[in-house]
């Protein structure tokens, strides 16, 4: 059973007395996590041990079908990562962020509750927009910012938004969707659907106000949300120990009175199952739950970035040896679920379905210019419709004033 | 026909448009049981339950964030900021993502929500509750501004921004809540936003002002009056959208102005009404466009009175544009 029961049923007279106004949760110690890894500090919950085996008491037993779907998930965020990577490094696009290391956290959550839940993602989930089925082309078309994009190539790649899959609008500003995750999981209270909101952010993203406006709102009204951190250890440069000096990203959940754990974040059964009890609480009225998923950001920031100024090199082969990805397979084919055959063909079909994306994606035009006008509000005010006009006779004159000899063709 | 003052046709427009639709939500700091500080929600939780009048911890951020996360999923909140001056923790909020959300998404997401904050010195309020901050909002491009300057309009203008699609910063002349009484129908009705108001028509100076300069801006023509001055009075309602032909129309007619705001100088709003008028009316113009307004400083305590245009001021200027 996972933590946050467990914990509960150790405190239950502490939160006899508690009740709903300040449960007492903290981190859990399971005894799972004794045999960690040196990398992993002991009061992160885990089901997979440092030899990827399962610990059969904790193990989920999720159905193969239900398994390999979430392999599928986290191999094919990696591979689009990957590609779109690639896809900057060659000129193609203007800027990438890669979730390099994450999976299992994008995965291990977003196999945890329904498509009728609202997902505020920072910009490091490109994979669970794919798993919620975030239409491909439409997702490399966003990275080219072109006619196909559905934010209409307004902002810069990754900042993906599908709101058919309840995916919202991925912002730059950093924790911002915190407290709007509140307020859509208040709307679902007030009109008392059962659906969840689910926030994310990362360790950085914790120090910012609109985290704690999340935390404080999210516990004054017991609102049906759970928060994820991704704890990837870096904001940009900037290490998690001169981040904070809270001896763990959870224990910031306490003073909030939110119950709170730490998860292994390189283990995807691990965090399915923290997951999924901490969305079955939103969703029982007990309640947010804060998860600090712990990992490591095996990429760069952003394309724009260079870890080798800042990174601990030890720390990240250290990492390496827990690739999510790779402990998930071992896990698997344990359980002869899983091959390199199948592997192999995974790959070549997961390459080719980006490849055939990408080349329809890169014939598409760029937006009309018209577009600049449009979605400013529901109707373009009089200003607008002005500014346009005015650039529109500008573009058809657009070339005569370099070409031409007279002082002022215009 | 009802005589309500203008902070009883705010109630007024709350408690009709709650009625109507249940998405319509309220939220703020001591908006619920105490109906807030200046009693603008009076009543209205006990009407309309604890889920739709809600008490906010004291966190503006968190009361335009939450209230953003409601308007994406699909209710229609209207969040209160307790003071204007107090509404610059939510500034990020406000410009980054409530005004953005539509373009962004390509409009897969919008934002109905209208931002309620008394606005405006004149109350004895020192810096931090005295301030005009329209400037900062008008600038932003998603956002609606509008600034009702009486009773009538306060309800008409607050119901049609809640119907309104698009996230509306909603200014309450604080100064007027209770000073200024008027007639306000029962029910429902709208006021257009997008629309200036002409509060007294006139041949020789235009006017131009919005909240709590316009009963200023009326005196001050009752004093131009004897002394051959005949003013037209432009109340803009809304500085976004703008509504520049009612402006220019009066200009062309006119052919001089006077712009009269109680924020500091520098880029105030009527700092853009000048350059509109500069840019589409130039020829019109029988003298320079003369602004009247607060000072280039902190809003003071005890010189309030010196630092708001007053009718003197105001008419000094309609002399000076008259007499140019």
């Amino acid at each position: 059973m996972p933590a946050i029961e467990k914990d509960r049923g150790k405190k239950k007279r502490a939160a006899a007395v508690a009740e709903k106004a300040s449960p007492i949760l903290t981190v859990a110690t399971p005894k799972a996590s004794k045999k960690g890894s040196s990398v992993l500090r002991e009061d992160c919950y885990r089901i997979l041990d440092e030899h990827d085996k399962a610990n059969p008491k904790e193990d989920p037993n999720l159905s193969p079908e239900v398994l390999l779907k979430m392999y599928r998930g986290m191999a094919f965020v990696r591979a689009f990562d990957e590609r779109g990577m690639m896809l900057q490094r060659q000129g193609r696009i203007g800027f990438y962020v890669p979730s390099f290391g994450q999976e299992a956290i994008q995965i291990g959550t977003a196999s945890a509750y329904t498509n009728d839940d609202f997902v505020f993602p920072s910009y490091r989930e490109p994979g669970i927009f794919l798993y919620r089925g975030a239409d491909l082309f439409e997702m490399i078309c966003n990275l080219y910012g072109n006619s196909g994009d559905v934010c209409r190539g307004r902002q810069m790649p990754v900042h993906y938004s599908f709101a058919d899959i309840k995916m919202f609008s991925v912002s730059s500003p950093i924790a911002t969707q915190v407290i709007q995750a509140v307020g859509a999981a208040m709307a679902f209270k007030i009109r008392k659907e059962n659906s969840v909101a689910v926030a994310y952010c990362g360790d950085g993203g914790t120090s910012e106000n609109d985290f704690h406006s999340g935390l404080t709102f999210g516990g004054a009204y017991q609102a049906p949300v759970v928060f994820v951190v991704t704890n990837n250890q870096y904001a940009i440069s900037v290490p998690v120990c001169k981040q904070t000096a809270a001896r763990r990203i959870a224990d910031k959940g306490a003073g909030y009175g939110i119950p709170s754990i730490a998860v292994d974040g390189n283990d995807v059964l691990a965090v399915h199952k923290v997951m999924s009890e901490a969305v079955a609480r939103a969703r029982a009225g007990e309640g947010p739950t804060l998860l600090e998923c712990v990992t490591f950001r095996m990429g760069p920031h952003s394309s724009s970035d260079d870890p080798s100024r800042y990174r601990d090199e030890k720390l990240y082969e250290a990492w390496k040896k827990r690739d999510p990805i790779l402990r998930f397979r071992q896990y698997l084919s344990d359980r002869k679920l899983w091959n390199d055959k199948k592997e192999e063909q995974l790959q070549a079909e997961m390459k080719a379905q980006i490849a055939e994306a990408i080349e329809r994606a890169e014939k598409l035009p760029p937006p009309s210019t018209d577009s600049i006008f449009e979605d400013v509000y529901a109707e373009p005010t009089p200003q607008l419709k002005e500014q346009q006009k005015q650039l529109r006779a500008e573009e058809a004159l657009r070339g005569k004033f370099e070409n031409s000899s007279e002082a002022f063709p215009l | 026909m009802a005589t309500l003052t203008l902070l009883q046709s705010v109630r007024d427009a709350l408690l009709t448009e709650m009625g109507l639709d249940e998405r319509v939500i309220l939220m703020g700091e001591d908006v619920g049981h105490n109906g807030g500080v200046f009693r603008a929600t009076e009543g209205l939780q006990k009407e309309f339950g604890e889920d739709r009048v809600m008490d906010t911890p004291l966190n503006e951020s968190g009361i335009i964030g939450m209230a953003m996360g409601m308007a994406v999923n699909g209710l229609r909140p209207v969040p209160e900021i307790q003071f204007m001056d107090f509404i610059y923790p939510a500034f990020d909020e406000i410009v980054s993502e409530v005004a953005k959300i539509r373009y962004r998404s390509g409009g897969g997401f919008t934002c109905p929500m209208v931002i309620r904050t008394p606005y405006g010195g004149g109350i004895k309020g020192g810096h931090y509750h005295s301030q005009s901050a329209e400037a900062y909002f008008a600038h932003t491009a998603g956002l609606k501004v509008v600034i009702p300057s009486n009773p009538y309009d306060t309800k008409g203008l607050l119901i049609a921004s809640i119907r309104n699609e698009d996230p509306v910063l909603f200014m309450e002349p604080k100064r007027l809540y209770r000073s200024l009484k008027g007639e306000v129908p029962e029910g429902p009705y709208t006021v257009e936003l997008g629309r200036a108001n002409i509060v007294k028509p006139g041949s020789d100076v235009t006017l131009i002002c919005w909240g709590a300069m316009v009963p200023v801006c009326m005196k001050a023509a009752e004093l131009c009056e004897p002394r051959g001055a005949d003013c037209e009075v432009i109340d803009v309602r809304t500085l976004v959208p703008l509504d520049e032909s009612t402006i220019l129309e009066s200009v062309a007619k006119t052919g001089r102005v006077v712009i009269v705001q109680e924020a500091p100088k520098t880029c105030g709003f009527g700092s853009e009404i000048a350059a509109i008028i500069a840019e589409q009316a130039i020829l019109h113009l029988e003298g320079p466009i003369i602004r009247v307004t607060g000072f280039d400083t902190p809003f003071p305590y005890t010189l309030e009175h010196i630092y708001l245009p007053d009718a003197e001021r105001v008419a000094l200027a309609v002399g000076k544009a008259k007499n140019f």
